[in-house]
């Protein structure tokens, strides 16, 4: 049986075409995933994502369960507000989860986790918290919407159920609570906005006043576009819990100071290491006509990768992926399509940024 | 409720074919199929000369979601493709059944359109599926 958010009804009433996510009835598109991609780089664009989960970790057992948990750092956050994102690595160094941590206080942090993992997500938090001075809450009461793009701020702010001058002065990775809503600076799309966390009873009145505002509802096909083109990985396709993150372009996620921390997964990490280079995780460009897709085969020099993104990007109207190669790559290779070789560049990600291309074509 | 044009030929893989007065044919995808993929961004279409035989996959419409294969819907030559797609591949969805066709065929056997379905035929497929 498939799950539903607060705002399934008002996705059919927006004309939304539905398809499975995770087990979620979620929006694909309301129209044309074009066009909302392209809104999003140019004016403002809500997407529900009240399917990922949010995870309050309360009392004062908090910040040393995160830091058993996670391969960043919980101690960057100095100050209430702040964000963190993160992998949670099993025993193996494979990633369980990419998340984000909030701080709000010393017995309070909050992380929110990708819809098909949070399951496993909390049973795992669960099991490690046991005998911990800490609760691990499933905050299945409340909804989630993404506002994103250069007007999105401007335009949603009198419309949060936090001070809107306080939301408005959020720097990047930071957020806002106020009771149960929050407003966060961060997002999946390369371009500024928020992401809002509310009271599920709340959220089509939300909805209705960003569209009212002119805001455009945006669905989980553009979302893909866009988090591809900002160069983001997606859980279950760029990494899983047999990819470490350190051969998923994640490495700069992972927090080796202190050398006390004891992580799970370090151990596994630092032999992955000392064995030598891991695999060179690229953005690639594609040269000919066609369109990369996952799992399609990628022959460089040093051996044969693969392609765990693909797609076409709206904004440079060229085929984009990311891709896992062998370590030492050059940046020449070619990917296979229906078993022909169609030369692709590697570029450094992101493709797209604030509305603007970042790669030459 | 998608577009059924009464004077085409259609296959159960939402393919429509178009017999021409030289007995030729041109194919192209369905309204509902169109509208199924999504916006299109890529067409790769067969070589103008090459044979293939019913069934085979010999061409790819790919859309913001996924490539898909187009079946040759008879037996035969394919004389031409829709070049403009290269550049334009939203035709397919804009216009399905016209700037948007994808090739023309030369048929071995014109006795196997009676085999393919009419329009009414067709529509009852697409009831079905709703």
């Amino acid at each position: 049986m498939s799950q539903r958010t607060p705002l399934y009804d008002q996705h059919l009433a927006d004309g939304a075409k539905i398809v499975d996510f995770s087990g979620w009835d979620m929006p694909l598109h309301y129209g044309s995933q074009m066009d909302e991609h392209h809104t999003v780089r140019r004016g403002a664009g809500v997407f529900d994502v009240s399917h990922m989960c949010v995870v309050d970790l309360r009392g004062g057992g908090a910040r040393s369960l995160l830091s058993r948990l996670i391969a960043n750092d919980p101690a960057k956050l100095r100050s209430p507000g702040r964000a963190l994102y993160t992998c949670m690595l099993n025993a193996h160094g494979g990633v369980i989860d990419d998340l984000i941590v909030y701080y709000f206080a010393d017995d309070w942090y909050r992380m929110v986790v990708n819809a098909g993992t949070r399951d496993k997500d909390v049973a795992w938090l669960r099991q490690h918290a046991e005998g911990c001075p800490v609760e691990v809450l499933e905050r299945r009461d409340l909804a989630m919407l993404a506002v994103q793009g250069p007007q999105a701020r401007e335009l949603a702010a009198p419309r949060v159920g936090v001070d809107a001058d306080a939301a408005l002065a959020l720097k990047p990775f930071t957020a806002a609570v106020d009771g149960d809503w929050m407003v966060a600076r961060t997002g999946y799309t390369g371009e500024d906005g928020w992401e809002l966390v509310l009271p599920a009873g709340e959220a089509v009145e939300l909805w209705q006043a960003l569209l009212a505002a002119g805001v455009r509802p945006c669905g989980l096909g553009a979302r893909d576009t866009l988090r591809l083109e900002a160069g983001m990985n997606l859980y279950g396709q760029d990494m899983d819990e047999t990819v470490s993150p350190l051969a998923c372009g994640l490495a700069w996620t992972v927090a080796w100071a202190p050398a006390e921390r004891e992580f799970i997964g370090r151990g596994a990490l630092e032999a992955e290491r000392a064995a030598g280079p891991s695999p060179r995780f690229v953005g690639l460009l594609l040269e000919d006509r066609g369109v990369l897709r996952a799992g399609y085969p990628v022959h460089a020099a040093e051996g044969q990768g693969i392609v765990t993104s693909g797609g076409f990007s709206p904004t440079l109207s060229r085929s984009i992926g990311l891709a896992r190669l062998p370590a030492g790559a050059s940046d020449r290779c070619e990917v296979e399509i229906r078993g022909r070789r169609l030369a692709a560049r590697v570029v450094s990600p992101p493709f797209v940024r604030h509305g603007e291309p970042r790669v030459a074509l | 409720m998608s577009e059924v044009p009464s004077e085409l030929k259609y296959t159960s893989d939402h393919e429509w074919l178009r017999v021409e007065d030289d007995g030729n044919v041109v194919v192209g995808v369905t309204d509902h199929a169109q509208a199924a993929l999504g916006e299109l961004v890529f067409v790769e279409l067969p070589e103008s000369g090459s044979e293939v035989a019913q069934g085979d996959a010999c061409a790819v419409v790919e859309s913001v979601k996924a490539a898909s294969d187009v079946y040759a819907p008879v037996t035969g030559e394919i004389l031409g493709v829709n070049e403009d797609l290269a550049d334009t591949p939203e035709k397919v969805n804009q216009d399905p059944y016209g700037d948007g066709w994808l090739f023309r065929m030369r048929l071995v056997d014109p006795d196997v359109l009676g085999e393919l379905l009419d329009a009414e035929a067709y529509q009852a497929l697409l009831d079905e599926l709703d």
